[in-house]
């Protein structure tokens, strides 16, 4: 092998045909309503805890229906579990659930 | 001297004015170019929101048309104007007469036009492959599979285990030059995954879109049903581009802007949602009327609230898809708007009237 | 996938190109890389019969700066406008350029100047305030590749050799990769468009190959200049040529054909590169995928002597693709430089097999 001064990047490129969905099989048994979201922000809006961290609810539950599981666990800690985005989700996507769900699959597949 | 009403197209609105001008005991002919009357509806399987069937629509529209001469399978070649009475010479073959082509003037004291829109040519979008990759089909024809009730397979003669259909193909698109949103292929593309869905529940379908219009009632309906009844996923992004794997499934990439990173995937069928693009045939005819058209190419009415049947030309009217993108339960209200409007004209012009 | 449907594509751009008397414009990098490639565009076609004319003293458009935001867009317009006045000064009116870069800026400065004829008027007043000279925008615009191509069946027919593999008879697979800057800013100004550029699919039909169609046949080889330039930055443009490479592997290619300076040099180097920091090759038996210009696969269709045509200093040993064509070689010359003395040899890399 040789150092040739530079190293290869990382194709960031999602590809969909390789994700693990069974994170959000396992949430979706669990709070099916994790299927009507539309991607509003509403409650990244209003988060607590996105005032002061990078928790960005939103995305996180996004990222999981695609089968993208790299960044679930370290969010979640962040969550303060106040409940201020189930209050103004439009669609009744019930978050507080969803977050306790996903927590669960976090500790059944790792 | 009887009234006699010419109205151009044989579709949805054209059909619904012809009837409702006839029962009201005026002289309509009714001319189509194709050889049979129904226009695009004629190709639709089941019609958002509620999926009633399109021939139910048709048949009812038909039902009202006893009265109404129709002349199918003619080109109108020219249209003249003298005083308050027009003429307009249709070309078409004579009966028996083999390929002999015939021009017939038909008299009228106004003319409804209908003539209604065509179907995005899908191939102009290359990036996505239609005509090229065989999985690539338009979601026109996906209803012509809907209605010929066989299942649906790939090209490859399988049933698809992911689809993929892709909202504004040939709307929105400085590229292709239409810049317009054709308003009723989001709902068609709601409509279309949930079909799909009962057809193969077991199937994973994806619906690539920017902007979801689910502008009447029952729509935004439609698309709470599909997400949490069928678990159709919407994933928010224009597709960039298809390529062919070597099975012949069609890869896609497209940005998940929800997540802010480039997404590919496999889909084994993908359906492009193609929009509404101004008829061919009404440039010629604009001109020798007089008619103006917008920037999107559609024709224009003397006044989009209060005069939207009405042209610039007294005793020329317009209904339906020629103004642009309009659903089949609006062009059915628009054509009785317009058949009323040409039923107060008429009457206004009767000797004694003055 | 329908053919036809692409062809389809391709009759709606359909692009003019001159037929004879062409001024020649080089290219600042390729002869570094490629050697023989521009001499051999001359040599076909003086062979072809045609008539290419150069002036030593042509400068670089200047693309390789200006893309690298180092030389602002005035000074570049100027250099061109200078390469244009040593056109028009040797009584030519047909352009041709042999690296893509250039062309890309070419067809950016003429359209630039159509739409902002002031902007032209000034480039005049700054050409002739700095070197006194006056010029004519040329009649025609072409890339050397669009002229082999326009001359493909000439080629075809005086050619010696075809792409296929003369003990199996099958076609060669080809995969084709074009320039970015060949038609990605102007779709019309490439034969074929911007989606599915024609310009070397029809050298590649017409001399007998078979080319292959693969996801990331779009996608960038990573030459860029701004990026690259910088050797911290290096790996990122390693990684989109290795993409393609990944892509393209299912489809088994057997010669990757380019039209650009900058591609084949990355998509021949990063082979061994790759192959250096990973252990992954691509083609057969840790053989690589030969890379070539078109200007060296019409010399080999011709019957030029491969190492006339410089294809000993590719990284991705050529003689894999030579055995399979019939072409002959020597390969005790394959180090001898032209009078015959001995250039040494290349250290051979560890996982790549190494004529």
């Amino acid at each position: 092998m040789i150092d040739f001064g530079y190293t290869l990047t990382r194709d960031r490129q999602f590809d969909y045909d390789r994700g693990d969905l069974r994170y959000y099989r396992l949430v979706r048994s669990l709070e099916p309503s994790i299927d009507l979201c539309i991607g509003c922000g509403s409650c990244s809006a209003t988060c607590s805890a996105a005032q002061f961290t990078n928790l960005n609810i939103r995305k996180l539950h996004t990222v999981i229906r695609r089968g993208d599981t790299t960044s679930i666990k370290a969010g979640l800690r962040k969550c303060m579990f106040c409940g201020k985005c189930q209050l103004v989700c439009p669609r009744g996507v019930n978050l507080r659930n969803l977050i306790l769900a996903l927590n669960r699959a976090i500790e059944q597949l790792g | 001297m009887e009234h006699s009403v010419i109205v151009i197209g044989g579709g949805v609105s054209g059909m619904t004015a012809a009837g409702m001008l006839a029962q009201q005991g005026f002289n309509v002919t009714l001319l189509e170019k194709e050889a049979e009357t129904g226009g695009h509806a004629a190709r639709w399987d089941r019609l958002f929101p509620d999926r009633k069937k399109a021939s139910e629509v048709l048949d009812f529209i038909r039902k009202g048309m006893s009265r109404v001469k129709v002349i199918t399978g003619i080109t109108v070649v020219n249209i003249t104007r003298n005083d308050k009475e027009f003429t307009v010479v249709t070309r078409g073959q004579v009966a028996d007469g083999g390929s002999q082509m015939a021009d017939i003037p038909h008299p009228a004291s106004c003319i409804l036009l209908a003539t209604g829109y065509e179907l995005f040519e899908a191939r102009k979008k290359e990036e996505y492959g239609y005509g090229i990759y065989n999985n690539v089909i338009t979601s026109a024809e996906l209803e012509d599979k809907f209605r010929s009730g066989s299942p649906i397979l790939t090209s490859e003669g399988k049933p698809p285990a992911r689809i993929g259909i892709v909202h504004c193909v040939g709307s929105r698109d400085e590229k292709v030059g239409n810049l317009y949103c054709s308003k009723v292929c989001c709902v068609t593309g709601v409509k279309q995954a949930i079909e799909l869905k009962e057809m193969y529940p077991a199937s994973e379908v994806f619906n690539f879109y920017m902007d979801l219009r689910m502008f009447d009632r029952h729509f935004e309906e439609l698309y709470y049903e599909a997400q949490q009844k069928w678990g159709v996923s919407f994933i928010r992004g224009r597709l960039s581009e298809c390529a062919e794997n070597p099975d012949g499934s069609i890869i896609v990439k497209t940005e998940d802007t929800l997540t802010g990173k480039p997404l590919k995937m496999t889909v084994d069928l993908l359906v492009l949602l193609t929009g509404f693009v101004p008829g061919r045939g009404m440039a010629s005819i604009s001109a020798m009327l007089g008619l103006t058209t917008g920037a999107d190419g559609f024709t224009n009415s003397a006044d989009s609230h209060t005069l939207n049947n009405s042209t610039e030309i007294p005793g020329i009217f317009l209904a339906g898809a020629v103004k642009g993108p309009v659903s089949i339960s609006e062009s059915i209200a628009d054509a009785r708007a317009a058949a009323i409007q040409i039923e107060v004209y008429l009457n206004s012009d009767k000797p004694g009237n003055d | 996938m329908k053919p036809e449907g692409k062809r389809l594509v391709w009759n709606e751009y359909q692009k003019e190109i001159a037929n004879d008397n062409y001024f020649y414009v080089r290219s600042c990098v390729r002869q570094n890389f490629f050697p023989g490639a521009e001499k051999t565009f001359l040599r076909y076609m003086k062979d072809m019969g045609r008539n290419v004319f150069e002036n030593p003293s042509h400068t670089t458009c200047s693309g390789i700066g200006y893309h690298s935001d180092i030389v602002p867009f005035e000074t570049a317009m100027t250099m061109v406008a200078r390469q244009f006045a040593l056109m028009s000064e040797a009584g030519y009116e047909n352009f041709v350029t042999s690296c893509i870069t250039s062309f890309g800026l070419y067809s950016e400065v003429l359209e630039t100047w159509e739409h902002f004829p002031a902007v032209e008027e000034k480039i005049r007043g700054h050409l002739r305030n700095a070197t006194g000279r006056e010029f004519v925008k040329p009649k025609n615009l072409a890339h050397a590749s669009d002229v082999t191509f326009k001359l493909r069946k000439d080629i075809s027919k005086a050619g010696k050799y075809r792409l296929i593999n003369h003990i199996t008879g099958n076609s060669i697979r080809v995969v084709e990769h074009i320039g970015c800057h060949y038609s990605r800013m102007f779709p019309n100004k490439g034969v074929g468009g911007a989606e599915y550029p024609y310009v070397l699919i029809g050298m590649i039909d017409e001399w007998g190959g078979e080319v292959i169609d693969y996801p990331e046949r779009r996608h960038c080889c990573g030459f860029g200049f701004r990026q690259y330039l910088v050797k911290a930055n290096r790996g990122y443009s390693v990684s989109s040529s290795k993409k393609k490479f990944d892509s393209m592997k299912p489809y088994k290619p057997e010669l990757i054909l380019t039209n650009c300076p900058g591609c084949p040099m990355f998509l021949d180097r990063w082979q061994y590169a790759i192959s250096e920091m990973e252990g992954t090759t691509y083609g057969e038996n840790g053989q690589g995928i030969p890379v070539m210009t078109y200007e060296e696969l019409a010399g080999l269709i011709l019957g030029y002597d491969p190492w006339d045509l410089g294809l000993q200093v590719h990284q991705v040993p050529v003689e894999p693709l030579l055995e399979k064509m019939g072409i002959p070689y020597d390969p005790a010359k394959k180090f001898l430089d032209i009078n015959g003395n001995s250039m040494g040899k290349p250290k051979p890399p560890s996982a790549m097999k190494f004529y």
